[in-house]
Formats: C-alpha cells, sequence, structure tokens
C-alpha cells in the first residue's frame, strides 16, 4: 500500500512538472494544484497509512492503541484551505491577464518589463531634448 | 500585561487592525488612524519584549495549553525580539509615509487591511517555534503581498504579479513537501524538538535531502542565488510604499528562516552545508550587483542591491562562527533600515522629477538639494562608507571571513562593496548631479503630503546615522544574539519545558 500510494505521488508530482513546464498560464495553475494535491499525498503516507479506526474519544476513554494518526489529515485540511485560497487569486489574475493583454502566453506577457523606452537606452547627461519628449 | 499576553501581542495587534480596517472600508481617514495607531503601538510592544529578551531570557507561551511537543509554540529570542521591533519601527515609518502621495486611490483598493495582514505574516514567521505554522505564516504573508502587488491594477503591475504569484507558489509548495518528509522521519513539527531529534536519525542522506529541500523553499523566498529571477521582475511595478515595505521585511522573513532551521535543527551536522552557503552567498552578492550595474531605473537598480545585500546576510551561515553570525544580524537590522528608507527616497525623487529612469531626471541638487542631502546618508551606508550603519555591518562579517580565513569571501564582499558604490553615485550623478533634460513642472502637495513623505525619510537617516555613530548597544545585541542562536540546548531547555500556556 505505502509502496503503491509513493508511485502515485511521484506521478503526480511528475505530471505537474510537466505541466509547469508549459508557457500556457492555465496550465500553470493546473500543474501547482496538481502539486498540492501530491503533497498532500505525501503528508498522509508521512503519518503512516494503515490503521483505519478514527481517532476519537468518548468520555473517560484513552485513544485505542491501533488509532489513526490524526495529525496528518488536520494538515492537509489546513494545506488545501490555504491552497484554494491561492488558487483562486491566481485565477483572478490569470482572468485579469487575459482580459487587458488578450493573451495567457507567458512569452508575450512582458509590461513589467517594456515599461519606458528611455529607461533600456543608456543614461547620457547630453541628452537631446526633443528624444526626451 | 502579563507576560504570555505580551508574546502573542504582535500577533494580536495586526490581526485587530486589518480586521477593524476591512471594517471601515469606506471610511479611508479612519482607517488610517487605526492603522497608524496599530504600527505604532506593534512597535511599542516589540521594544518592551526586547527589553524583557536581552538578557538572554528565551520568552516561550503554548498556544491552547497544549504541552511544547504537542501544541504550537510560540517562542521569542534576543533574534526574535530584534526583527519584531525592526518590524514595528519599519510598519510605523511606511505607515506614515502611504499617507503621502498616491493616498487616495491606494485607500480606496484596500492598503490597510492587506498592510496589516502582511505585517500579521511577518510577525507570526518570527514569532512561531513550530515549522508547520511557519508555512502557515508564509502564506499568510504570501497572500497578503499578493493584494499589495496589484494594488492599482495597472497593466505592468498584472503583469509583474503573474511573475511573482507563480514564482511563490512553487517555492512554498516545495516548503510544504520538505515539511511532509521532515514529519514522515521524526513525527514531529516543533523546532526544539525536531532540534532534539534530528541529529540523532539513523538516516542522514534523507536529512540532507529535506535540509536541501528547505533551502531551495527558503532560498526562494529570500530572493538568492539562483533563485531571485521573480523579484527583480515584479517588485518595481508596485507603488512606492508598498515596494518599501516588501524590500524592507518579505526577503528579510526568508533570511530569518534559513538562520533559524539551519542553526537550530540542521547544526548538528556542518562541513557539507558551509560550502554550499559560500558558493550561494558569493553568488548572490556578485550577481545581485552586476544586475543593478546593468539598469537605468531607480526601481530596478535598487531591486537587484536587495539581492546584493542578502549575499552578506548569508555569509554568517558560510561560516557559523559567532562573530560571523552577529555580523549577518547587525547586517540585517542594517539593511532593512537603508533599504526601505532608499524606496522611499525614490518615491520622493519620482514625486520632484517625474520619472524613475535616469535618462529623464536631472538637476535635482539644484532644486532640492535637501533631497540629495537624505538620498546620500543610505546611499553611502549601503556601500559601506565609515561612519554609517552599512560599514559596521560590512567591517563585522568581512573581519569574521578572514578570521576564518575564507578569503574568497571576503575579497568578493569588498569588491562588491565597491560596485555598490558604482551604482550609488550613478544615480547620484545622473537625477541630481546632471542638468535637467526635460524642464518639469513645480510640484504641487497636497495639505500635509510633503510631512507625511520626509519625516520618515528623516526619522530613517536618523536611526542610520545613531547605528553608524553608536554602534556599541547594536553590535553588543547582535553578539548576544548570535551567542543564543548558537546555544542550541538554551532554546530546546527553554521551550519543552516551558509552562506558559495560554489556555
Amino acid at each position: 500500500m505505502e509502496t503503491l500510494l509513493a508511485l502515485a505521488i511521484g506521478v503526480v508530482v511528475a505530471t505537474s512538472v510537466y505541466l509547469f513546464l508549459s508557457r500556457d498560464l492555465p496550465r500553470m495553475l493546473l500543474g501547482f494544484v496538481l502539486l498540492g494535491n501530491g503533497v498532500n499525498l505525501a503528508i498522509l503516507l508521512a503519518g503512516r497509512i494503515g490503521p483505519m479506526t478514527p481517532a476519537l474519544i468518548t468520555d473517560g476513554e484513552t485513544l485505542a492503541a491501533h488509532a489513526a494518526n490524526p495529525l496528518p489529515q488536520a494538515l492537509i485540511l489546513t494545506a488545501i484551505v490555504i491552497g484554494f485560497g491561492l488558487t483562486a487569486f491566481a485565477l483572478m489574475l490569470a482572468l485579469q491577464a487575459w482580459r487587458r493583454f488578450g493573451t495567457l502566453d507567458a512569452e508575450s506577457l512582458d509590461a513589467a518589463e517594456s515599461i519606458d523606452p528611455a529607461v533600456l537606452a543608456p543614461a547620457s547627461s547630453a541628452l537631446p531634448r526633443e528624444d526626451a519628449r | 500585561m502579563s507576560p504570555q499576553l505580551l508574546i502573542v501581542s504582535p500577533l494580536l495587534v495586526p490581526l485587530f487592525a486589518a480586521a477593524v480596517c476591512a471594517l471601515f472600508w469606506r471610511r479611508p481617514a479612519v482607517q488610517s488612524w487605526i492603522s497608524l495607531a496599530a504600527s505604532g503601538t506593534l512597535l511599542g510592544v516589540a521594544l518592551s519584549l526586547l527589553l524583557q529578551t536581552a538578557d538572554g531570557t528565551i520568552l516561550v507561551a503554548q498556544m491552547g495549553g497544549w504541552p511544547a511537543p504537542f501544541g504550537i509554540s510560540l517562542v521569542i529570542d534576543i533574534f526574535a525580539a530584534i526583527m519584531l521591533a525592526i518590524t514595528g519601527l519599519m510598519a510605523l515609518a511606511v505607515g506614515i509615509y502611504a499617507l503621502g502621495p498616491g493616498r487616495p486611490g491606494r485607500d480606496r483598493a484596500g492598503f490597510h487591511p492587506l498592510y496589516h495582514s502582511l505585517l500579521l505574516g511577518v510577525c507570526g514567521s518570527f514569532v512561531t517555534g513550530d515549522l508547520f505554522n511557519l508555512y502557515v505564516w508564509f502564506e499568510v504573508m504570501l497572500i497578503a503581498s499578493f493584494g499589495l502587488l496589484v494594488l492599482d491594477r495597472s497593466r505592468e503591475q498584472i503583469d509583474g504579479g503573474i511573475r511573482y504569484v507563480m514564482l511563490n507558489l512553487i517555492g512554498t509548495t516545495l516548503f510544504l513537501a520538505s515539511i511532509a518528509l521532515l514529519y514522515g522521519m521524526t513525527g514531529t513539527l516543533n523546532m526544539a524538538d525536531l532540534a532534539r531529534v534530528v541529529p540523532g536519525l539513523e538516516n542522514r542522506g534523507a536529512v540532507m535531502a529535506v535540509a536541501l529541500l528547505l533551502l531551495v523553499a527558503f532560498g526562494a523566498k529570500a530572493a538568492v542565488f539562483p533563485l531571485f529571477n521573480w523579484l527583480p521582475a515584479s517588485y518595481h511595478t508596485a507603488s512606492m510604499p508598498v515596494v518599501a515595505i516588501f524590500a524592507a521585511l518579505l526577503t528579510k522573513v526568508g533570511v530569518y528562516a534559513i538562520l533559524r532551521v539551519y542553526t537550530l535543527i540542521f547544526s548538528g551536522d556542518t562541513g557539507w552545508l558551509e560550502p554550499i552557503f559560500t558558493v550561494i552567498a558569493i553568488g548572490t552578492m556578485v550577481i545581485g550587483v552586476l544586475g543593478a550595474a546593468a539598469h537605468y531605473d531607480v526601481r530596478k537598480i535598487l531591486s537587484f542591491h536587495i539581492i546584493s545585500q542578502i549575499g552578506y546576510m548569508l555569509i554568517g551561515l558560510a561560516l557559523m562562527t559567532p562573530l560571523a553570525i552577529a555580523g549577518s544580524i547587525l547586517y540585517i537590522v542594517h539593511h532593512i533600515v537603508v533599504k526601505a528608507n532608499l524606496f522611499l527616497l525614490a518615491g520622493a525623487i519620482r514625486q520632484h522629477g517625474g520619472s524613475y529612469a535616469l535618462a529623464r531626471l536631472g538637476g535635482l541638487w539644484r532644486t532640492v538639494p535637501l533631497l540629495g542631502l537624505l538620498f546620500l546618508i543610505p546611499a553611502l551606508s549601503l556601500a559601506g562608507i565609515p561612519p554609517l550603519s552599512g560599514f559596521w555591518g560590512k567591517l563585522a562579517v568581512i573581519q569574521a571571513s578572514l578570521a576564518a580565513q575564507a578569503w574568497i569571501l571576503a575579497g568578493a564582499a569588498l569588491v562588491v562593496g565597491l560596485l555598490t558604490l558604482y551604482s550609488m553615485i550613478k544615480i547620484w550623478n545622473e537625477a541630481f548631479w546632471k542638468a535637467e533634460p526635460v524642464p518639469h513642472p513645480p510640484v504641487r502637495w497636497a495639505r500635509g503630503e510633503r510631512v507625511a513623505m520626509y519625516l520618515p525619510i528623516v526619522a530613517l537617516a536618523a536611526i542610520t546615522l545613531t547605528i553608524g555613530l553608536y554602534t556599541e548597544p547594536f553590535a553588543r545585541l547582535s553578539i548576544d544574539a548570535a551567542h543564543q542562536l548558537l546555544d542550541r540546548d538554551a532554546y530546546i531547555a527553554a521551550v519543552l519545558t516551558s509552562q506558559g500556556a495560554i489556555p
């Protein structure tokens, strides 16, 4: 079972890396979602899978010796919530980019780099006025 | 105030401020006052924490009343208290600056709630003693910084935001993956407990892999070589108060996490880590300063200098001697003050000269000589000219490298200092000294804007001068903090035996 889960995590992470290599923004986001799921599975595996007894206690009892480990589940729950928030924000950003630039191809998104032609030219104190506009 | 309440107050104050500011969403004037009051309170709380820890006490609180390795511990030692104090200072300075030009647009877009959420994430990262909790604070900080970065929703901000978001998403997921692996090996996530367990683990190869994976995650956050590309691609697009607080705090949280984890958890098996840190430190210093030399936009130059200076902070880890780590801590304090001030000054230069591009600037020395004088203090301090604060930071790390016979490290630090001076003089020559290329209409200030812009600049310049001229208390505090960081047993004992429960 552990080997199978480890292999599954490997496949998920490899797929996400493949998606990250794409230039298409939505594919990169899908890659992030998959990577997050792979890591969550890794946390589950790290907490030793196997026992199926729920980690619940009623009044006066102590926890059964072979109960499942509740901590990884709490960690995964937190990570899922955080991952959801981040994905939602990234999707909104991608939507904005689509509306503003009409493309989601990483190669053609360059608004942040091409601010002002004068910035790229070496500055010189003898800059003619009509060039500076 | 009870000591337990004081430990959680660096978290409660920004949390409360963010919530209340969000409630007053349509009343920007009210938000500004709450924001300023909260920043001032944060500074006060942090300073009183610094006073309490300065003698070497480690303050510990156990959240929810769970004893140490099971619940989440909050731990404040000297290093954490120093970082909290400097965070409070920056919160106040940038908070005042944000009252300056451009305020109505920022306030409408929700600057204040996001600003305090960012501070909450930063303070949480400094205070926590639990690795998974550190991840959560990283995410709080990250999501607030996403919002702040695209505050104006301009074209270049959206594009810069995408670069910043994608790289950081991958970085934090790698952090989570290393947490999973570490938990699988040790069964604990409390940092003190990890420090106790990790040196005794059989499988050294796995420990090494996790240590390096953590280094990638924190390194991406701290913008070290070769993971720095997101920083100059995005920082220059944000509005000036936002970049100033980013430059001051965000990368430094990464450096703090690296310093904390590698002195505490992975310090048992040193030897293979130091050469890696040496290469990273030299690469970060050199690439950053060369990038700055190649650019002609004030914001880009300053962004690349953030990277370059991170290299100096890693020298402490490359050497692992008390003097070197003390130098790193002193350097962090100096750098936060100076770097934030330079970005605030870049905003003032933009206000007076109408542009960030060096080619379009000029003649500011004739029109606003005061600005030129104020620019020189942090600029020369960044380059390490005595008697300013940067000189002492550089002196400490270079002296430590010479003492450890790390000649290449010391040489790189000296050469990079010289190149830093080159880019600072470049800004000075182009923006202040040369003739004005285009006549620029006189600046129109709204009421109070000029004070809001200049007050934090003057105050931070005064602090730079104070650290430079009256270095002794700062240096002694850094040395105490370094000794405390290297004394792992005291930290472990303080956390695992503490009774300070918060129900």
